[in-house]
């Protein structure tokens, strides 16, 4: 087992949940330490309940984890539902004069704070929980000088007094734990590596820009807006046309539009957003102007749970807009792949002049890790393709725009290059981009380009990997998983084997092209098939069943909003080993 | 990027006859139009590969590929926020948008509404003609009131949109209208239009000769009054012109019902490209400031 440190932070939204989270974050991320942070919320600015996760510790934290080391409860509420996550050693720190404790399992540390004898609590409206902070970071053994500078930064930009202030305020906190509590019997260690710390949606931005993106636009949609946020606060330091636009409709023909005019361009929305820009998709395969589009999935259909998770918009990728059309579709791994997976999309889709599709979801949009500062590489290799940015020979009016060619890729001349004016259509055309649509139908031309469309599926199947099985060959279950599940699958191994059980993970980053004939020989010797994903129908798993017919032995689908924790997927194993079910769902007991 | 010598012979508007001939219905108002437009491109004298020709759907929607210049035919409805991606990423091209009534005020009509707003450096010519006609003639948004089509066998009974008011109170910074059987007129404006720093509006009266029998070119000849023949109109006035653009009936006005000259094109508001168009900047963004974006997550 990996050594991980688990702190929950619980409390109405508006009640300061996220500020500690902030903190620790960078605490632990400066001690060198890995971690992953995940926020359980409502769509509501006032009220509700918000629950945040977050675990750290000396190796990779790839997922929320099962149990807690710490609750800080900032509210009856969250002590009521979340105090049964503590086992022993565990430690829960609250205000005592507003929160009363429930019954604790054998072991848990109840850390009552005499809140307002610490601090004044009509000047200072979230002394509790600094105080907690404090105190909590005391029970670790960490020294206050970390907690103190991170403080500083956080609070200095109001005003000095704010940092001091608060700074007095955990610090109080900090000597009374000292002096009252028993601290944790592993204090949280220190590594020299340092790491930065960051959403999927600021990592998707990121890599965007990394990759050459200059046009990004988009209307605001849980659980993408992030990515618009770190756009519209950097775009122009990193030299890119950010705007805001009226509907995703208006978003999706904007970023053709851009793309057509020789940049790199792309949005970011969810599932309701991309529904609507399905049509456009199609635009941009037909008249072969390559755009990436994100979608950060949440739980659907229709607005469904705007706050949630889901894996549930694979069929909508996979069929969105009507016709046939080539198109890459990727999922990232982890929070690290939304960066880097940004440039092999934006270098694919400007090779094959296709749509680029990257199905990421909140989990990964909205959660924080750790990631290695190299990961993030600003000058990734940049492949736009064959492209004509100059005149450069070509006879006047020689120029076809759709010219018929092996790959099925055409040379692309942007507008503003003497002497290779030419139309790009939604609608059919010939080699010179005239319409076959309306007046001069043509069954053999139409043929011809459908076929010149479509061989570059070929190129691009050519230009990715195919998924390798991770871990040992001759394992008791394969457990098949795709983009954000990585992590936990992963995890879900590890504590498998400690239970001696041998699992083995294919995770599937590239959905087009899937590469069914490869899958299909890693699995050709597996014992037992188990597709786990976030959704109700196993979209995945009627995806590899209609490319390969391959039909797995098991399934474990989780469709409530949350995500998986390790225990789910270990639980649903040992259940399909003992031949009690072929699906299983398992329950989130977290009530968020 | 234009390194070669430029041909020194002046361009006519027979250098912007595209490779297609029109489709249209014999005698349609929209040949009008795309005279019109190669004249007023030929007068600007602006090179062809420096146009695009941006439409979405409909029959005027097809303009893009009767003339010569770069042209991109869109989907229904979606010609304004693509020829706005395509002037952000290069505000150094002229970008005309071409389509009809249904698809800019009826699929396009959110689109509409915000382009104006923004200000975004476009002409954006429509060919009103007050029906659907590809789709073999159903009432359109700027159908009249009784209006008898394929869809409204009994008559309309919802009222039109006016085009014109709707662009004056969106915040349109140049708003025309004009009559495909007016060339001369019509050229004037689209000039003014093209030559206009901002949003450019033109309405153009464009009749259906097949599937609009109500407004036809003898119904509108006799009650068109163009504004330029008032001395007293003043096109700066936007009161004046709101006032003016509610009128119907035995008098239209057509005409430059609006220009303002004081406000930013929103490719010169937005400081992203001060030092250029977007395009043919290098990919990489500078080392240092990528630094600073990984700093800030330490």
């Amino acid at each position: 087992m990996r050594p991980t440190f688990s702190i929950g932070i619980g409390g109405a939204a508006g009640q300061g949940v996220a500020t500690p989270g902030d903190i620790f974050a960078k605490i632990f991320s400066r001690r060198g330490l890995h971690l992953n942070a995940y926020n359980a919320y409502q769509s509501i600015i006032r009220g509700g309940h918000t629950f945040l996760t977050i675990r750290t510790g000396p190796d990779p934290v790839t997922n929320m984890g099962d149990t807690l080391e710490l609750l800080i409860p900032l509210n009856q509420d969250t002590m009521d539902r979340h105090l049964g996550l503590l086992t022993a050693g565990g430690a829960c720190i609250y205000n005592a004069e507003t929160i009363k404790p429930g019954p604790a399992a054998e072991g848990v540390q109840l850390c009552p704070l005499p809140v307002s004898t610490l601090a004044d609590i009509s000047r200072n409206k979230v002394a509790q929980n600094t105080l907690a902070m404090g105190a909590a970071l005391s029970m670790m053994g960490i020294g206050f000088q970390s907690l103190e500078s991170v403080i500083r930064e956080q609070f200095g930009k109001k005003a000095e007094s704010v940092a001091e202030e608060n700074i007095a305020v955990a610090r109080a906190g900090y000597d009374y734990a000292t002096q009252n509590f028993k601290p944790f019997a592993n204090p949280v260690p220190m590594t020299d590596v340092k790491y930065a710390v960051l959403s999927g949606n600021t990592a998707l931005a990121m890599g965007g820009a990394a990759a050459g993106c200059k046009f990004y636009c988009a209307y605001p949609m849980s659980p993408s807006t992030g990515v618009l946020h770190w756009m519209a606060q950097n775009g122009r330091a990193a030299g890119i046309m950010v705007r805001q636009v009226e509907d995703e409709i208006g978003v999706v023909n904007m970023v053709i539009g851009a793309a057509q005019a020789g940049v790199r361009a792309m949005c970011a929305t969810s599932g309701g957003g991309f529904a609507l820009m399905s049509e456009a998709l199609g635009l941009s395969a037909m008249a072969e102007i390559p755009i990436v589009v994100i979608d950060c999935q949440r739980a659907g259909p229709s607005t469904g749970v705007p706050t949630k998770t889901e894996q549930g918009d694979l069929w909508q990728m996979l069929g969105a807009a009507f016709g046939d059309y080539p198109r890459v579709i990727a999922a990232p791994l982890d929070i690290g792949d939304c960066f880097t997976l940004m440039h092999e999309v934006f270098n694919l889709t400007d090779k094959f002049q296709v749509p680029g599709l990257v199905l990421c979801d909140l989990l990964l949009s909205e959660g924080r890790l750790s990631v290695d500062p190299k990961v993030l590489d600003f000058a990734p290799p940049v492949d736009r393709g064959e492209m004509i940015t100059e005149p450069n020979g070509h006879a006047e009016g020689g120029y076809k725009r759709y010219l018929i060619t092996e790959s099925g890729v055409s040379p692309r001349a942007i507008p503003g290059v003497p002497g290779y004016t030419h139309v790009v259509s939604s609608d059919e055309h010939d080699e010179d981009g005239v319409l076959i649509s309306d007046m001069y139908t043509n069954a053999t031309k139409r043929r011809a380009m459908m076929e010149k469309r479509m061989r570059k599926e070929a190129g691009i199947a050519a230009a990715v990997a195919p998924p390798n099985l991770q871990g040992p060959a001759d394992a008791d279950v394969t457990l098949i998983g795709w983009g954000s599940t990585q992590g936990v699958i992963e995890e879900a191994r590890e504590q498998l084997a400690e239970q001696g059980i041998t699992a083995n993970q294919l995770q599937i980053r590239w959905l087009v092209p899937l590469h069914g004939d490869a899958i299909l020989d890693q699995l050709r010797n597996a014992k037992r098939t188990i597709i786990v994903e976030n959704n109700y129908s196993g979209q995945f798993a009627r995806y590899l069943r209609s490319e390969t017919s391959f039909v797995a032995d098991g399934h474990i689908r989780k469709y409530d909003g949350e995500p998986f924790m390790p225990h789910h997927i270990v639980e649903a194993v040992r259940e399909q080993l003992a031949g009690d079910t072929t699906l299983s769902v398992p329950t989130h007991e977290i009530m968020v | 990027m234009a390194t070669i010598v430029e041909t020194p012979k002046p361009l006519t508007m027979a250098d912007f006859k595209g490779r297609v001939d029109p489709d249209w219905c014999p005698g349609c108002g929209d040949f009008g139009v795309l005279a019109a437009v190669q004249k007023a491109l030929a007068e600007l004298q602006i090179p062809n590969h420096q146009i695009v020709t941006v439409s979405g759907i409909g029959c005027s929607s097809n303009f893009p590929g009767f003339i010569e210049t770069y042209g991109m035919h869109t989907l229904h409805g979606r010609s304004l926020p693509v020829a706005t991606g395509m002037k952000m990423a290069n505000h150094e091209l002229t970008v005309l948008v071409t389509g009809g009534d249904g698809d800019g005020f009826g699929i396009g009509g959110n689109h509409f509404t915000h382009t104006m707003r923004k200000n975004v450096d476009l002409t954006y010519i429509v060919m009103d003609n007050q029906i659907y006609g590809l789709t073999t003639g159903q009432t359109s948004p700027t159908s009249r009131l009784g209006m008898k089509t394929k869809s409204s066998p009994f008559g309309n009974i919802e009222g039109p949109i006016y085009p014109i008011t709707m662009a004056l109170a969106a915040g349109a910074t140049f708003v025309a209208r004009g009559f495909s059987a007016e060339q001369k007129h019509l050229t004037e404006l689209i000039k003014q239009a093209i030559q206009h720093k901002g949003f450019s509006f033109l309405d153009v009266f464009s009749p259906c000769v097949t599937y609009n029998k109500d407004n036809t070119f003898q119904w509108f000849r006799p009650r068109i009054r163009k504004l330029e023949d008032d001395a007293a109109y003043d096109s700066t006035d936007w009161l004046a012109a709101v006032e003016k653009s509610t009128l119907w009936g035995d008098e239209i006005p057509i005409g430059k019902f609006f220009e303002r000259t004081d406000l930013p094109a929103l490719h010169e508001a937005e400081p992203v490209t001060k030092s250029g168009p977007m395009v043919g900047r290098k990919p990489h963004i500078d080392p240092a400031v990528a630094q600073k974006f990984i700093d800030e997550l330490m």
